[in-house]
Parts: structure tokens; C-alpha cells; sequence
């Protein structure tokens, strides 16, 4: 008996789909578990969302029972090259290795995995689980536009009227009626058949509820000597995540930087982020500033406004009365408006904290954080959102 | 594609009227047409056609097709399973060369499934129709409601973390306990004196059967299936499942090294006297040479094996010119290897300090990071080569844990042993293996072992990880 040839299947099922699928929602829940340290790398913050990170999974190796490191091998090939004591090669180390490799290997305790920033930022999202919040803050405005064609119909307006639709009826129905006719009833060659009321076509339009969507991210920041650059790149990390947040919601989203000390003024991002100021502390002139440019190009009814700011607490004591009122106005306007207390730790708690003076706010839309290390980013933008009013800490 | 059966048949006949005529002897042959990217997909699934569903399979698929993408590595040529029939796959995509060259190379293994006597308790008929029903079982529990994916996964992770802990040679066959508490009485009763009649008799001590087990038992899945009263019968199934799956593959992982050099001796014999048309017979040249080459720093089990059955052949046939009556002797010699070896008593009868020379072997350890070479091929070091090397081919590389106690201390607590044999476990990953083992056991799960030279009691329960002193 001869041997069996099977060719190919016609449409071979993908098999391993659904297995595919369980192991990258474990890569995805790996992830997710690890956000907040992965969120704290330098590497993520400030870049586009087509570019590529690298992320450490851990979790999803497959333990047994195996030898340790003290476990001699065979190899084979080598001749008369070798001798006792030659080096034949380095072991992989953790953090070093090459990417992909190293997940079958003892000792490497996770391996790396790409993950577009895109995908993490929507992991990231997931995380947050909003829907309340949703609803409430994240509103947007209805404007109505008319401008949908749909079908005809035969009843509208004379300037809509469809002629070569209506003269297409108009033909079919004469064709109708010849064919009804008997074959040897007469035929008048000159009659002429007028339109009838029911070909007339009419473009229909209708109308449709169109969503504005336009935001606009104010970040304000204290730039006044005090802050420095661990402060500065704490902050930054919050804006970035804030700015990805907004812009995962709306069509489109404008960014303004206001940067301040005494006086305040708008700014591009590179200023933003790395010129130094020197000089005294008035949060007022940051939140006036910002309302400046609320009535100036964003008004409140066309646009979803956040707004946030980063200091370490630093104020006069005597702009404080002001900043609170110009806070309470900046509250009304903004569909979320939030204050980040940067006080890295072992800084020094040398000036006061507005922390407690913002407690006298109890506008719904206004969150205070306080932000100490980098891993507390997450959770205090997490905090930012939710409702959860307790401090962060 | 285009693949062209009929050359495939045409050959394929001439290939079978020559494996017969060396004697090779072998199940009924089915071959399967496949492109690359079912060829994947059979990998990741060991080459069943069908197999359980698991998100490790589909983490396997992922790196291979990742691997290949890259070019980072090639495909199998072939893949064969131990099934009766004998089923195997061949890449639509390869040159006709490249197929009839599988072809020739299945038959070998074919043959080797067939004859050797580690895969003869794997019952090769029911094989396809296993993997079948418990795909269809585990799909079953998958769907039901009470049960879903998140708990089989569960059982399913701990499960396979454990199932290479069982019993590794199937020939010997395992006592159930009535018989080992049979046992327990015979070993306990007086030995049989000559002199009986001037020696004051031995005492006779009542053996303690209430033991569980009695005797120490390598199955860890099966153990823990019959003796966890808590276990549902979903799980237990699952388990069973598990171990069957492993037990499966045990003598292709105790075997790798004969196997396919015996595939590999075939395939080179059938083609070298196959009449190749020119082309064909230096393409055949090419690829044989690239699947034999020895792999500088590591082991190629192809070329390690396809060399020692060669020699095997060339003891007997010697370098004189060819004498039937030798022909015979040597291929006999060959044929009762096949049969009644697996890789470490094959590598202890026929890897002597010549071959281990011409193999240019050595062996390495690691120290601080580097791997540094501890024996080379040499009238001192041969034989350390050797034993290292048998103890790390097939299951010699997985740790032998057995279960020592369902009630230690009586507490119902697990007691595993860890046979010492010179090399210490993983710390690691022992940890996170006992916490399976702990998940599945629903109580304590120690482990006796020796941590950097001292023998300690690794102990598992809801706080973690803990270490004791014997004792």
C-alpha cells in the first residue's frame, strides 16, 4: 500500500488564533500591573505615538523545576583549539541581553517586549476605568449642521427638485402604459403624455446632530527659581500623560504653556521645559494669564478646557487671597482644572504648601495631588481624574 | 505554491521499495501538504492536529513566527509525530530535493517510533484520537460556564509546571499500592537462613503500610489528583491530562540524540542510492550537510548521533571491502541498538574516548559570568566529558523529585524530595514551581533539597516562601 499525499487544505483555520489572543491579553494585563513604573520612564515621556518602547514583562514565563547555574555542559566542534581554563563565552545579563532572547533562560526574571506607545496609552486608559467621569466632564457641545444629503422624495422644495430623476419616472411610467395597453388598440404616435405629479423627485436633506470637539490643555507651571529639574521633569510627565488623556477624546486639541514667576507669560514647549527663571512666586499671575487667553481664544462654549498646574508650593503669602479667587474663576470655565504639588523628597520643606490652602475649594472639578517621586505620577494623575477626592500621596 | 504530488509520489515509492529492502520497518505513512504558516502552527502545537487550548501554544507560535519573520531562523523541514499511522508534514514551499529528502528522513523516524522500546507503551494508534478527546474535554470545561477560561488556565499553568515530574523510564512498570504494600510485607519478612536451626531467628518488624505512598512516587500530577480530596472532577481530569501529554512525549525527549541520527543515517543511505538526476544529488549534497554540521560550542543531536551509528556500522563492517556476510552483521548491530537503547545508555555503550576525540568535544561551566572550559578531548578529561554529558541529554536534564510523604508531620502537609545528584535546582524557579505545586496540593508543599551544599527544606504555603533546617 502505498503512502498517503494530503496536499494542502483549502482554508486552513488559523488554530493558535484564540491562544494568541489569551497570551497578549497576559502580556497586556503584565503590563498594566507594572504601569506605573513603566509610565515613570524617562523614555516614554514627550514622544509620539508611532514610535516604539521597549517593556519589561514579567509574569508570564513558564516555571518547572530546572538545574541552576553550577551545572557543567557539553560541547563539541572545538579540536585541538581549546584548553582548560579558555573562555567560550559570556552569559546573558538581565537588563543586557538581547531583546527577545532571554525569556527561556534562568535567571533573567522578565523579557522585553515592543509595544507601540499608542497600545500603552491605551492600556494606560483602561487602567483608569471612567465612566462616570466620562459622562460628566468630558461633555461635549452640540452645533447643528445641515448639510447630509439622504434619498429623494417626491414632495420638498421647488429649488430641490431632481430633473433627471423626475424625467426618468416619467419614462418608466410611459413604458408601464404602453405595455398595459392591448397589442390592437390603436396607436397615437402624437400623444403627448404630460408630467404627472407623482414623478416629481426631490433631494431629500436632512439634519444632523454634529459634536464639536475641541480641547484645548492649559499647563501652567511655576518656573521661578526654585523649580529645577527633577521638579520640572515630574511635571512634565504629568502634562505628557494629561495631554495624551485629552487628546485620546477629541477630534482635535490645543495646547498652551503658561509659565510664570511674578508675571506670567504663554510660552512654546521648549521654553516651557527648560528655561529657568529666577525670582518670587505669584501663582495669581499664572491663573490670571490663563483666563486671558480662556476669553481671548477659547471661550467655554466651544471649547472643553483643562487646565493644570505644576509648582512646589511656593507663593507670597500675600498673592495668596488673589490666587484662590483667580482659582475659583479658572474652575467655572474649565471642564477639569487641577493644582500638582512637586516636592521630590529630601528636597526640604523649606517654603509653605498650597496644598492646604486649595483645600477651601470644593468646586467638584478641582483636584489637588501631591507628587513626590516619579512613581507617584500615575497614581496622582489617576487621582486627578477620579473622583476620589482623598489626597494622594 | 505549486506542489508537485506526483513527483513527490514518484519518489516517494522508489524510497519506500529501498527502506524495506535495508529492513526498516514501519508504520503506514500519511504526508501532509502544508505552507509555512501552518507549519508554525503545527509546531507551536507539537504537530498535533488537534491539541488543547492553552495561551502558552499561542506564546510559542508568537516567537517562532517572530524568529522566522526575521530571519532570525529557519523551519523544520519536516515534522513527523509518533502516531499509527505515522503522520508527517512537508513545506509546500520546498524544492522537490528538499522534499524527497524529508521523505527519506521520515521513514527513519518512522521506523524508530515503531521499534524502539521506549515508545512502545505510548500506544502510536490511539495517539491522534487522544489528543482529539482532550482537546474536545478541555474545550468542553472551557465552555462551561461554571468553569470558563480563567480557572482552566489556572489548573493548566500549575499543571504543566509539574509534568515533567513523573516517572521516566514507562518500561518499568509502576507497582499500585496494593502491590507495594505486598512488597513492604515480603521485604520485611526474615531472610531465608540455612542454619536456622542454630541462629536465634530475626525479629520480625511489622512494616508501617500507612505510609502514603509507600514507596516514593515520581508522579506528581497523578499523585496529587488522587490524593487531594478537594479536587473536582474537571480538575483531576485536567490533570490527567496533562501527565498523559507529557508521558507522551517522554521518549522523543529520551531519545532526541539516537532518533535523529538514525533518521539522518537513513536519509543518507536511501539518497545516496536513489538514482538522483544530477542536479538533484548535489542540492541533496548541500542540505544534508547544513542539517549535519556540527554546531561549534554546542551539541547538534543530528550530527552526535548520525556519527555514532555510523561508527556503530563501521565496528562491525571495518574498513576492508565490502563483505556481504558483514553488511548483515553490521546492520543487526544497528537494528538491536534501535530497539533496546534510549540517548544515555546509547552514549555510555558507544561514546568511546575516539569518537569523543574526532567530535572535538569538551565540556564548559559557568564562573562569574564567563563560561569557562573545565575538560577538553583529552586521555584525562574524556571520560568526565562523557558523563556529563549523558547526565544532561533527555529527561537527565529535568531535577528527579519524587513524592515522599501525603502527611508529613502529620499534617497533611506534602513532602517532595529532590534527588541530589550533584547539581542544585534554581532557586528561582523552584520557588515559583513550588507555589504551582502548593495551588494544586491546597496545603503546605515542602521540598527537600540542598541550597548551596546544605541540605534544607524549602516550604511552601499562603505566606510565601520559607526555608527550615532538616530536622
Amino acid at each position: 500500500m502505498g503512502s498517503v499525499f494530503r496536499p494542502k487544505r483549502e482554508a486552513p483555520a488559523d488554530r493558535s488564533a484564540s491562544d494568541r489572543l489569551r497570551h497578549r491579553e497576559k502580556v497586556r494585563s503584565s503590563i498594566r500591573d507594572n504601569i506605573a513604573d513603566i509610565i515613570a520612564d524617562e523614555s516614554i515621556i514627550g514622544r509620539s505615538g508611532d514610535r516604539v518602547v521597549k517593556v519589561p514583562i514579567r509574569g508570564i514565563k513558564e516555571f518547572r523545576f530546572i538545574y541552576g547555574d553550577n551545572t557543567p555542559q557539553v560541547g563539541e566542534g572545538a579540536g585541538d583549539e581549546v584548553e582548560r581554563g579558555d573562555v567560550v563565552g559570556r552569559k546573558p545579563r538581565p537588563g543586557r541581553g538581547q531583546p527577545g532572547e532571554g525569556g527561556e533562560q534562568a535567571g533573567v526574571d522578565y523579557y522585553e517586549t515592543d509595544v507601540s506607545l499608542e497600545e500603552l496609552i491605551n492600556i494606560m486608559f483602561e487602567d483608569l476605568d471612567l465612566p462616570d467621569l466620562e459622562r460628566k466632564q468630558l461633555a461635549s457641545i452640540e452645533s447643528l449642521r445641515l448639510t447630509k444629503r439622504k434619498g429623494y422624495r417626491q414632495v420638498g422644495l421647488r429649488v430641490r427638485l431632481d430633473r433627471r430623476r423626475t424625467m426618468l419616472t416619467k419614462i418608466k411610467r410611459e413604458l408601464a402604459l404602453k405595455r398595459g395597453r392591448s397589442a390592437d388598440a390603436p396607436v397615437d404616435e402624437d400623444q403627448r403624455s404630460p408630467f404627472h405629479k407623482s414623478d416629481l423627485r426631490y433631494r431629500h436633506r436632512t439634519t444632523e446632530v454634529h459634536r464639536e470637539s475641541n480641547a484645548v490643555v492649559l499647563c501652567i507651571m511655576d518656573t521661578s527659581g526654585s523649580m529645577d529639574t527633577v521638579k520640572k521633569y515630574l511635571a512634565r510627565s504629568f502634562f505628557f500623560l494629561l495631554f495624551q488623556f485629552v487628546s485620546r477624546r477629541y477630534e482635535s486639541v490645543e495646547v498652551v504653556f503658561i509659565a510664570h514667576d511674578i508675571e506670567a507669560r504663554e510660552v512654546t514647549e521648549e521654553e516651557f521645559f527648560t528655561k529657568g527663571e529666577s525670582g518670587g512666586t505669584f501663582v495669581s499671575s499664572g491663573y490670571r494669564k490663563a483666563l486671558d487667553v480662556i476669553s481671548d481664544r477659547y471661550h467655554p462654549d466651544l471649547w472643553n478646557i483643562y487646565a493644570f498646574h505644576c509648582s512646589d508650593g511656593d507663593n507670597f503669602g500675600s498673592d495668596t487671597p488673589s490666587a484662590i479667587a483667580a482659582a475659583r474663576e479658572l474652575c467655572e470655565v474649565s471642564n477639569l482644572f487641577g493644582y500638582g504639588e512637586i516636592k521630590p523628597r529630601g528636597a526640604g520643606y523649606y517654603g509653605s504648601s498650597l496644598l492646604e490652602t486649595f483645600r477651601k475649594i470644593d468646586t467638584d472639578n478641582f483636584q489637588t495631588v501631591l507628587i513626590e517621586r516619579k512613581e507617584d505620577v500615575w497614581p496622582s494623575f489617576k487621582a486627578f481624574l477620579g473622583r476620589d477626592r482623598e489626597e494622594v500621596a | 505554491m505549486s506542489v508537485d504530488i506526483e513527483a513527490l509520489q514518484h519518489w516517494d515509492e522508489k524510497i519506500r521499495e529501498l527502506a524495506s529492502a535495508y529492513g526498516l520497518d514501519c508504520y503506514p505513512q500519511e504526508f501532509e501538504v502544508c505552507d509555512h504558516n501552518e507549519m508554525i502552527g503545527y509546531m507551536a502545537y507539537s504537530g498535533m492536529p488537534s491539541h488543547y487550548p492553552h495561551w502558552s501554544y499561542g506564546k510559542s507560535f508568537e516567537k517562532t513566527k517572530t524568529l522566522y519573520d526575521h530571519g532570525a531562523t529557519g523551519l523544520p523541514y519536516e515534522m513527523v509525530i509518533n502516531s499509527d499511522p505515522c503522520l508527517a508534514y512537508l513545506m509546500g514551499d520546498n524544492s522537490v530535493c528538499l522534499n524527497v529528502l524529508t521523505i527519506a528522513h521520515v521513514y527513519g523516524h518512522n521506523d524508530f517510533f515503531k521499534n524502539n522500546f521506549t515508545f512502545s507503551p505510548t500506544r502510536a494508534e490511539f495517539t491522534l484520537s487522544r489528543f482529539k478527546s482532550q482537546a474536545e474535554r478541555v474545550r468542553s470545561y472551557v465552555e462551561d460556564p461554571s468553569i470558563g477560561i480563567e480557572k482552566i488556565e489556572r489548573v493548566i499553568d500549575a499543571a504543566h509546571a509539574l509534568s515533567m515530574q513523573c516517572q521516566r523510564n514507562l518500561a518499568i512498570k509502576k507497582l499500585s499500592p496494593d502491590q507495594q504494600e505486598q512488597r513492604a510485607y515480603e521485604a520485611a519478612l526474615p531472610r531465608k537462613d540455612p542454619n536456622q536451626a542454630i541462629h536465634r531467628s530475626e525479629e520480625y518488624v511489622e512494616p508501617d503500610v500507612r505510609k502514603t505512598p509507600l514507596e516514593p512516587d515520581p508522579d506528581l500530577l497523578l499523585f496529587i489528583r488522587d490524593h487531594n480530596p478537594f479536587m473536582t472532577a474537571w480538575e483531576m481530569d485536567l490533570l490527567t491530562i496533562v501527565h498523559e501529554e507529557a508521558q507522551y512525549f517522554i521518549p522523543q525527549i529520551e531519545t532526541k540524540i539516537m532518533n535523529e541520527g538514525w533518521a539522518s543515517y537513513w536519509h543518507y543511505q536511501i539518497m545516496s542510492n536513489l538514482d538522483l538526476p544530477q542536479d538533484l544529488r548535489l542540492e541533496f549534497m548541500v542540505n544534508h550537510n547544513q542539517v549535519l554540521q556540527p554546531h561549534p560550542g554546542s551539541l547538534n543531536p543530528y550530527h552526535l548521533g548520525f556519527t555514532i551509528w555510523n561508527e556503530i556500522y563501521h565496528r562491525i563492517e571495518g574498513d576492508e571491502r565490502p563483505d556481504h556476510r558483514k553488511v548483515t552483521e553490521g546492520r543487526d548491530a544497528l537494528y538491536h541498538a534501535r530497539e533496546s537503547e534510549r540517548d544515555r545508555s546509547f552514549l555510555r555503550r558507544f561514546l568511546d574516548e575516539k569518537l569523543i576525540r574526532k567530535l572535538g568535544m569538551f565540556e564548559y561551566a559557568s564562573k562569574k559570568g564567563d563560561y569557562v572550559v573545565t575538560e577538553v578531548a583529552d586521555e584525562a578529561g574524556w571520560e568526565e566529558i562523557k558523563q556529563t554529558l549523558i547526565n544532561s541529554v533527555g529527561m537527565a536534564s529535568t531535577p528527579v523529585i519524587k513524592v515522599e510523604d501525603a502527611d508529613h508531620e502529620g499534617n497533611r502537609t506534602l513532602l517532595l524530595k529532590h534527588y541530589f545528584d550533584g547539581r542544585e535546582l534554581q532557586l528561582e524557579y523552584a520557588e515559583k514551581t513550588l507555589a504551582y505545586a502548593y495551588q494544586l496540593w491546597g496545603r503546605t508543599v515542602v521540598l527537600d533539597t540542598i541550597v548551596s551544599g546544605k541540605q534544607t527544606l524549602l516550604l511552601y504555603n499562603d505566606e510565601g516562601l520559607s526555608t527550615r533546617k532538616p530536622g
